[in-house]
């Protein structure tokens, strides 16, 4: 095949990657407004645990399932004794800051328990290629949208997701009809924690190896894909992460007054397109009211 | 925003007209308070006691310490600017690092490719960073809170980038080392890592009583506006665009100064990292949360903390580095929890409610 | 017995205390006006009644203590509260933001009960599936007290809802009021500054000054008492 077609598969190689971590960054800034610095570091954390688990036999889609059952109970705990203490006293500083403490914590914490040596994830993917594509790439585009739609289901279909929805809006007004802000929100943060832990999970899978530094790099991106699809679509997310992906890989190969500074292009793209849509691509939050 | 359940145990005035409806967000302190005379008097003597610990110092300690604890003025005079942006007029940026790399590399490249004295070096730092300021804050006009704040966390991770493309150091790489010599103490009786604590000292007091008569007169007054509710400001005639904007622009030029000040106490401007900048960005966001935003003295006890923080949890595991960044990590949300208005903002609540003492009382 | 009794109530906000030992009964199926100027009390003493703040002094919902619940218990009790501001979820549609108030039914009619409150506020109906924030004060106080409904609560609790609004709009709301209040028996407790129209829907009227009640009685003889009227209510 030629060049640019390679160039874009490529860029949705990476871009699918960028889109399975924005994902859980939007699923917890929908239901708790939290900008979650520590989303990487937490699916990194996961991500090892999923090794581990591999390690002691299990096969590779029970690791990972068993891991975002536990990232879920611990993504719960994080919030209810880290998060909501900070979340009702001051500023959203004061939790940026708590997310960042998080960020380096459980950095240091995975090299501590798991050691600094690269570490090999099985994939649940069969290798190989259909038509220039990995496998890999279609299995984590699959799961994706799986979980796009699930997680679709979840907020627009079912008493619960209209609860998180509810208490993302206004948690006080929440409280006045009745609704246990605080269950909600713990519950917010399980669901991305597990999201973020199938997402690192896969991402490594596709590597010959990771380290504790797997999660750095991607973590910009997402965040910049999470920004460019409009915080509060998920899909937009998925979508995102691809068109970034995808710009990143061409503008590498073809613009090389960039090389070296590709990351313009992301940050370009987002500059432009908040300034004439400032809710995202895909967004639809009501901007400020009075 | 939701009607506000005010926790606070400050003295603060209670939620005043219509029991909530349209007041500052909970727990913004009042914009300037009367001061007891009690506590005044308190402040004067902490104020002096401090002063003289400032001046003694660098006589007192070796270079390693003096190195460390210009770090921490630079540090704070970034983070006084980041303050003005972030604390006072309520624009969030976690691309300070980027302006800060600006400035530095302005300085080491005056220094290193014209031959420029350190010095002169810093006003041009200065104007520099606050251009690139003035550029960002224009286009930051349109974007709001979370995705500003992700432009600007572009813009530091984009910023060593762009060194690493346009900078020719020594070896090739984006690295600049401009000679020890150039940094010489212009005084005799001063060494080379006094002189230069002693000028990160003095560009901090003055760019702090900048700060404080900015932020008491009625640009100050404007910025708070802005920060609290955006379109009553309007109505009083403040001019949004222009005050968010040259907000924007200061905040920036302080970043500047003390990145053009770390290329003496540090001797180099480093491009080579690409995390860096943003490592710096979040270092001043933490020292402006940490001493208490919206307070002039808040990033200065802020910056101060973090460095010792960071030395003292290096120091403290022999042999488990990697442990270091976890055990600060827990201290920072230690601190967030235990001081939710940072030090100076827990400090100053323990002297209001100090001064409001029943013992205490003057009569009025 | 009434259905909601306070009981030398007294709470504020940390130091300051704002409510010193209110007394107030509302009777089922009555409409009760709690009048004052700003900074009287009033809506803290709404939020006395829903947890939202701590409280010394008895609070019976029922026969029941209910102080020191927190809100979300107190809400599934049956007490709706509609606080200053509307309490609108601005990034949920206006459909959305009725499912809301229904949130803690388990019955099977709450479709039905949508579609009557879009009967009763055609424009709920026709924005339906409008952003909630994009609509208008008076329409999202018709909004949220339809969402308060849709809970099918026995107390409704009202801060304010004048606030804000055209006096033209603001008469159709308590002309709505005064019917749910007759057609369905809803006893109400309504905190106004707009004493005129609430004490025309109200049946008994209490007169809140710094924290303390000072006047109280039936809605209509505080409206026609030309001193109480100087005095306390403006008019």
């Amino acid at each position: 095949m030629n060049l640019f077609t390679e160039q874009v598969l490529n860029g949705v190689g990476n871009g699918v990657v960028y889109g399975s971590v924005a994902l859980a960054l939007v699923l917890i800034f929908r239901t708790t407004s939290v900008l979650n610095f520590a989303q990487g570091e937490m699916a990194l954390f996961s991500t090892y645990i999923s090794w581990k688990l591999t390690t002691e036999g299990l096969p590779v889609v029970g690791a990972i399932a068993l891991s975002a059952a536990i990232a879920f109970v611990g993504g719960a705990v994080i919030e209810r004794l880290l998060i909501r203490p900070v979340e009702e006293a001051r500023s959203p500083l004061n939790v940026v800051i708590v997310t960042l403490g998080l960020f380096l914590g459980l950095n240091s914490l995975a090299q501590l328990v798991f050691g600094t040596d690269p570490q090999l994830m099985p994939s649940p993917f069969p290798s190989g290629e259909v038509a220039g594509i990995d496998k890999d790439t279609i299995g984590l585009i699959v799961v994706l949208l799986a979980e796009c739609a699930l997680l679709w289901l979840l907020l627009q279909k079912t008493r619960i997701g209209l609860k998180l929805r509810a208490v993302a809006s206004n948690p006080e007004s929440s409280r006045l009809h009745g609704i246990n802000a605080g269950t909600v929100l713990m519950l917010g943060w399980a669901l991305s924690a597990a999201i973020g832990a199938i997402a690192g999970s896969l991402v490594a899978s596709e590597r010959t190896g990771f380290d504790a530094s797997l999660m750095q790099q991607i973590l910009v991106y997402a965040f910049a894909a999470a920004a460019l699809g409009g915080f509060d679509s998920l899909i937009g997310a998925v979508v995102s992460g691809l068109i970034i992906g995808v710009a990143d890989a061409l503008t590498i190969e073809y613009v090389e007054a960039l090389d070296g500074i590709e990351v313009v292009l992301p940050l370009g793209l987002i500059l432009v397109v908040l300034l004439v849509r400032p809710n995202g691509l895909f967004g639809k939050r009501t901007v400020e009211r009075v | 925003m939701s009607a506000p359940v005010d926790k606070s145990d400050t003295t603060v005035e209670a939620p005043a007209a219509g029991d909530g409806a349209g007041t500052a967000p909970a727990g913004t302190p009042p914009l300037w308070p009367p001061v007891p005379a009690r506590v005044r008097a308190v402040r004067v003597v902490i104020g002096v006691v401090l002063a003289a610990a400032a001046l003694y110092a660098p006589y007192y300690f070796e270079p390693a310490t003096n190195r460390l604890l210009s770090q921490a003025l630079y540090i704070a005079i970034a983070a006084m600017g980041l303050n003005l942006l972030t604390g006072f007029n309520g624009q969030v940026s976690i691309g300070h690092g980027a302006f800060f790399g600006v400035g530095a590399f302005t300085t080491a490249i005056l220094m290193v490719d014209h031959g420029w004295t350190f010095e002169l070096t810093i006003p041009v730092a200065a104007a520099l960073s606050a251009l690139v300021g003035l550029a960002v804050g224009f286009p930051a006009l349109r974007v709001r809170g979370l995705y500003l704040a992700l432009i600007t966390l572009g813009l530091a991770v984009l910023f060593p980038r762009l060194t690493m493309k346009y900078v020719d150091g020594t070896g090739g790489v984006a690295l600049l080392r401009p000679a020890r010599s150039q940094f010489d103490s212009l005084l005799t009786f001063l060494d080379d890592d006094q002189w230069a604590y002693g000028l990160c000292l003095v560009a901090l007091v003055v760019l702090g009583v900048l700060a404080r008569n900015l932020v008491h007169s009625r640009m100050g007054r404007a910025l708070v506006a802005v920060r609290d509710q955006e379109i009553a400001a309007t109505t009083v005639g403040v001019n949004l665009a222009a005050t968010k904007v040259t907000t924007f622009a200061i905040s920036a030029a302080y970043a500047g100064v003390a990145g053009s000040l770390s290329v003496m106490v540090d001797r180099l401007a480093d491009g080579t990292n690409p995390i860096l900048y943003f490592q710096r960005s979040i270092e001043f966001l933490v020292a402006v949360v940490i001493g208490g935003s919206a307070t002039i003295l808040g990033p200065v006890v802020g910056a101060l903390l973090l460095v010792a923080l960071r030395r003292n949890t290096e120091d403290l595991i022999e042999g488990k580095e990697v442990l270091a960044p976890a055990l600060y990590g827990a201290a920072l949300i230690a601190i967030v929890f235990v001081l939710p208005d940072g030090v100076v903002g827990g400090f100053r609540r323990l002297l209001a409610r100090w001064a409001a003492a029943p013992s205490n009382q003057e009569d009025h | 017995m009434s259905l909601l009794q306070l009981s030398n109530v007294s709470g504020g906000y940390g130091p300051v205390q704002v409510l010193h030992g209110i007394d107030l009964a509302v009777e089922e199926g009555h409409v009760a006006v709690v009048l004052g100027a700003n900074g009287a009390g009033k809506t803290t003493t709404l939020r006395a009644i829903s947890g939202v703040i701590p409280t010394r002094g008895e609070i019976l919902f029922d026969g029941r203590p209910i102080n020191g619940r927190r809100p979300e218990a107190v809400a599934r009790l049956g007490i709706a509260h509609v606080p200053q501001g509307r309490g609108t979820f601005t990034e949920l549609t206006v459909e959305d933001n009725l499912r809301v108030g229904a949130v803690n039914r388990r019955d099977d009619q709450i479709e039905s009960d949508l579609a009557r409150w879009f009967e009763v506020f055609p424009r709920l109906g026709e924005r339906r599936h409008q952003l909630a924030g994009s609509m208008s004060g008076g329409e999202q106080q018709m909004l949220a007290l339809a969402r308060a409904m849709m809970a099918r609560p026995r107390l409704l609790l009202l801060d304010e809802p004048s606030l804000g609004l055209a006096p033209l709009v603001t008469r159709d709301l308590f002309a709505h009021l005064g019917e749910l209040n007759r057609q369905e028996g809803l006893t109400v407790l309504v905190v106004e500054q707009n004493a005129n129209l609430a004490l025309e829907v109200g049946h008994w009227g209490y007169v809140l000054e710094s924290g303390r009640i000072v006047v109280q009685g039936p809605a209509a003889q505080l409206h026609d008492d030309e001193s109480v009227r100087k005095a306390y209510l403006g008019f």
